[in-house]
């Protein structure tokens, strides 16, 4: 039950090895194994999208997939969502629009705007609705969080910072 | 002396600086409770029980114990006996044996989840496993699911020891009756043209929460626990895990960890006593996380209720009386918002006449926790939607109607005592010129709705220091877990007071032995208390600092004058001192400033709230597709707009899932079924238009900046403005919550006439 297997995967930039057993999931192999306790565990349903991660440019909920389904998977989690010092202009958004209050689900919206905005730079307001219908946000009422997207969006088109940040 | 920086014109208040935990919690640095990990530390969990009612016959847990990796197991057996009655915790009275009794069942389930006993093992999935090899012998008990089969004569008796002050030695389930009344209520009737009777029914819902509960406990050897954990209240979940586990308050250390939303669920305790007394029976770190369907079978929801509403107007449209029944679910122990519900039912309205009889009664659903304005909610469900109904027959516009009838400074409220100045009527008229009400809505099956809330807000006890570091900068304490934004408000208050940049003032949230006493982040509480607290430590730090400039130059302190941030000597030519060329020669002067402040918060000021809907309804379907929605709140004063704008926006948003989809579904033998948040349906982004926001500042007079307390009264108009908009849509109106897409269906096709001809006219 508990033999562990040796999953190799690149994390945020950096090829990482960990053993996990079988039955853990990416969630739980990112937060107990890799100490990346970014992505949060809200129902291990994937109904509330808090463990929102990046796998090969998709958005996925990590808690449904196992640990080892990671194997050779390229990873972005919301610790890599900021280069050096300098956040992306998401999280810069969200900040200035006000749009978390106790903060939980934000990492998982911030990879799920991410992935809207990598695959849409002009998304309208039903655009984003849409992308977000995934993630669960119980204080704001979501206004805000809408607005920092539209404007992060507006943001990286003038700026293009998002490309050099997305990698 | 030092009110030099409050005179009305504000440099920081009012403004909307980025929040100072801002960056952590966007970079996943923030640390909640469930991030917490110790050397050697153990991981818990808790078997519950699968029967809505019963006996407890034997418990056997030596399999469990034998599976390798499993360290210890706890039941009731392992807590002491404590009181059976009502004993102060902090500020709030609880009843530990009550408490004790749903942390571990003693000899009884009482709802479907009601935890057993609790594992350590070196991971969670290994106590998964020994949670299952736990055997459990019951004697199933007929559940009572609703109030009105609880309080049937004859009924199933949740608790032989339950009496109630009418009842005697009778057994019950009735744990309270609250009656408030005023006037003649038969004369009042008498007087009224019109009279609207009405039955209501809503369904239990929880907070929703997206951070499952947690905690982390450590017992030492010395006989003292630290608890991480994510709560509102640090020093209740002190107060009531030392009740429970019979340890002195004074040894157990509670650290509150980032919090992921509470709405007034994380103001009690479930998993820390565990986490302690796994901890001391291990002698390991031992962390507790609830599952999501943990977090929905037995955290607290609020309370579903049955409520009856009579109300007479005169046609002119003055409301002449009111008679109101309520009772609530209170869940497995006594305890619901019903008498909140009751005082706040009809309190934003001048009813000479009203009698109001509110019943408490035991269930076998989970005991009901706080939630955001609780139990106002489901009261002005009921009478909103009947004071819609009067204003139609008198045929004035429901806006009208509320002004014509709203309560003003002077006012009695409904238990007695006159409002102070409130805005009310200012949150009326702000709806009432709003872009959104003054537009047009056309199209079939489209209805605009409104409705009003009141809730009385909280003071209670705050304590708070001020630091000035040696740059001239300062660091605010405060004991108040922040749920939603709160630090920034306090250090902005900070930076206002001292003459700073909200970016000079770090806010900090404490433990509990580096804090004096706060009372729970809830009543909407902490900008207007510990706020006040937080004015008033920042001051003492300006009085000080007074002082030591007196020192400098060698004048008394009544020559010294402070303002923007500046210290002038009077009468000479000598150049103004800043805090920062102050601050370094505290040391030489007296040593280090703090401020310090302790405040029991009186002069609250309450909340008001009023709010707009446009909704379009399917007639096929019975969905309702919310189309605009303006929320008008008094918030006293703004502190960051923005975060007030979040808990209308927010608040709002909890009372549309409440009056639209959120609801729990028991079966007949008392198992709820809908245990994940795809059936516990909570608002989307999809389902949700943007919220517009009025932000009425009527200032509260009993606080030093006006500040009233935003964070609960926006949760309370929404679901009877949908019901109202629902009735504008198609015609029916709508008795029950949620207003989900068969219960308005079936109500659609039962009224036919003309919603259903409109729908086929379309």
């Amino acid at each position: 039950m508990s033999k562990k297997t040796l999953v190799e995967a690149t994390v945020n930039g950096e090829t990482v090895e960990f053993l996990c057993e079988p039955r853990q999931s990416l969630l739980e192999s990112l937060r107990d194994i890799l100490e990346l306790t970014g992505a949060k565990e809200g129902c291990l349903t994937g109904d509330c999208g808090a463990c929102s991660v990046m796998i090969d440019g998709r958005v996925v909920c990590s808690c449904l997939m196992f640990g080892v389904e990671a194997q050779g998977t390229n990873i972005t989690t919301v610790e890599g969502l900021a280069t050096t010092g300098t956040l992306h202009s998401l999280q810069r958004k969200f900040l200035e629009h006000a749009s978390l209050q106790c903060g939980i689900c934000t990492p998982g919206f911030l990879m799920a705007a991410k992935g809207l905005l990598d695959r849409n730079p002009e998304p309208n307001e039903a655009d984003v609705r849409y992308a977000l219908a995934g993630n669960l946000c119980r204080c704001t009422g979501y206004d805000k969080i809408v607005k920092a997207v539209l404007d992060a969006a507006a943001d990286l088109r003038t700026h293009g910072e998002g490309k050099a940040a997305a990698r | 002396m030092a009110e030099a920086t409050t005179n009305g014109k504000y440099k920081v208040i009012g403004t909307r600086p980025i929040r100072h935990d801002g960056a952590d919690k966007v970079t996943g640095r923030a640390k909640y409770g469930a991030d917490y990990t110790f050397p050697g530390m153990l991981h818990g969990k808790v078997l519950r029980s699968p029967h809505a009612h019963a006996i407890i016959k034997s418990i056997n847990f030596d399999k469990a114990l034998k599976l390798p990796g499993v360290k210890a197991i706890v039941t009731s057996k392992d807590l002491p006996s404590v009181a059976n009655k009502l004993e102060q915790a902090g500020e709030m009275a609880i009843n530990p044996h009550h408490l004790s009794m749903n942390i571990l069942a003693h000899d009884r389930v009482l709802y479907d989840g009601h935890a057993i006993a609790a594992v350590a093992a070196i991971n969670g999935h290994i106590a998964e496993e020994a949670v299952r090899l736990i055997e459990v012998e019951y004697e199933v008990l007929p559940p009572v699911m609703t109030v009105d089969v609880a309080m049937k004569p004859g009924a199933t008796i949740l608790h032989k020891d339950l009496r109630n002050q009418e009842d005697g030695d009778k057994q019950t389930n009735v744990a309270q009756h609250y009656q408030f009344k005023r006037g003649d209520v038969a004369a009042g009737f008498k007087a009224a043209d019109y009279v609207v009777e009405r039955e209501f029914k809503t369904a239990m819902v929880h907070q929703g929460y997206i951070e499952p509960h947690n905690a982390v406990g450590i017992y030492s050897s010395d006989g003292t626990a630290t608890i991480y954990c994510s709560t509102q209240g640090a020093f209740e979940v002190r107060s009531f895990s030392a009740q429970v586990l019979g340890m002195p308050v004074g040894k157990i250390r509670v650290v509150p960890a980032e919090i992921g939303g509470g709405f007034g669920g994380k103001t009690t305790v479930y998993l820390e006593p565990l986490s302690v007394l796994l901890s001391k029976k291990t002698g390991a770190p031992v962390k507790l996380v609830m599952s999501r369907a943990e977090v929905l079978r037995a955290s607290g929801p609020t309370s579903g209720s049955q409520i009856k509403v009579k109300m007479g107007a005169t046609k002119d449209g003055k409301l002449v009386a009111a008679e109101i029944w309520m009772a609530y679910e209170a869940g497995a122990f006594p305890g619901s918002p019903v008498g909140a519900g009751a005082m706040c039912i009809i309190t934003p309205y001048k009813v000479e006449n009203f009698l109001i009889d509110a019943y408490d009664v035991v269930v076998n659903r989970p005991k009901t926790a706080a939630y955001r304005a609780p139990g106002a909610t489901n009261a002005a469900f009921a009478s909103e939607t009947v004071i819609d109904e009067l204003a139609e027959k008198c045929g004035i516009d429901p806006i009208d109607f509320r002004i014509k009838n709203g309560v003003k400074e002077g006012d009695a409220q409904t238990v007695g005592p006159p409002f102070k100045r409130i805005g009310f009527i200012q949150t009326c008229e702000a709806i009432k010129n709003s872009p959104h009400y003054k537009s047009k809505l056309t199209g079939k099956n489209r209805g605009r709705g409104v409705a009003s809330g009141f809730w009385f807000n909280a003071g209670m006890n705050s304590s708070a220091t001020v630091n000035i570091h040696a740059d001239g900068t300062a660091s605010v304490v405060t004991g108040s877990p922040d749920i939603g934004g709160s630090r920034a408000s306090m250090a902005m208050i900070t930076a206002e007071v001292l003459g700073l940049s909200a970016n000079d003032v770090r806010p900090v949230t404490a433990d509990t032995d580096s804090i004096g006493h706060t009372d729970v982040t809830g009543g909407s509480r902490v900008t207007f208390a510990t706020g006040m607290a937080v004015y008033e430590a920042a001051q003492d730090a300006v009085k000080q600092m007074i002082e030591r400039a007196s020192k400098v130059w060698e004048k008394k302190p009544d020559e010294v004058e402070f303002r923007d941030g500046k210290f002038f000597a009077k009468g000479n030519g000598v150049p103004p001192m800043s805090i920062k060329d102050l601050a370094p020669r505290f040391s030489r002067t007296g040593g280090p400033i703090t401020g310090r402040a302790s405040v029991n918060g009186r002069g609250v000021g309450p909340g008001f709230a009023t709010t707009c809907v446009d909704v379009e309804v399917d007639p096929e379907t019975g969905k309702v597709q919310i189309l605009r929605c303006t929320i008008a709140q008094d918030a006293g004063k703004a502190i960051h707009p923005s975060y007030v704008e979040g808990q209308m926006q927010g608040g709002t948003a909890q009372g549309l899932g409440w009056g639209l989809n959120e609801e729990y579904f028991y079966d007949e033998k008392g198992i709820l079924r809908n245990v994940g948040l795809l059936d516990y349906r909570m608002p989307t982004c999809l389902d949700l238009p943007m919220i517009e926001t009025c932000v009425v500042e009527e200032a509260n007079p009993g606080h030093p900046l006006g500040v009233r307390g935003v964070g609960e009264v926006s949760i309370v108009p929404p679901p009877a403005a949908l019901a109202n908009a629902i009735y504008r849509a198609v015609g029916v109106r709508m008795l029950e919550t949620p207003m989900s897409p068969p219960k308005v269906l079936k109500a659609v096709l039962k009224h036919g006439g003309s919603a259903q001809h409109s729908a086929a006219a379309d």
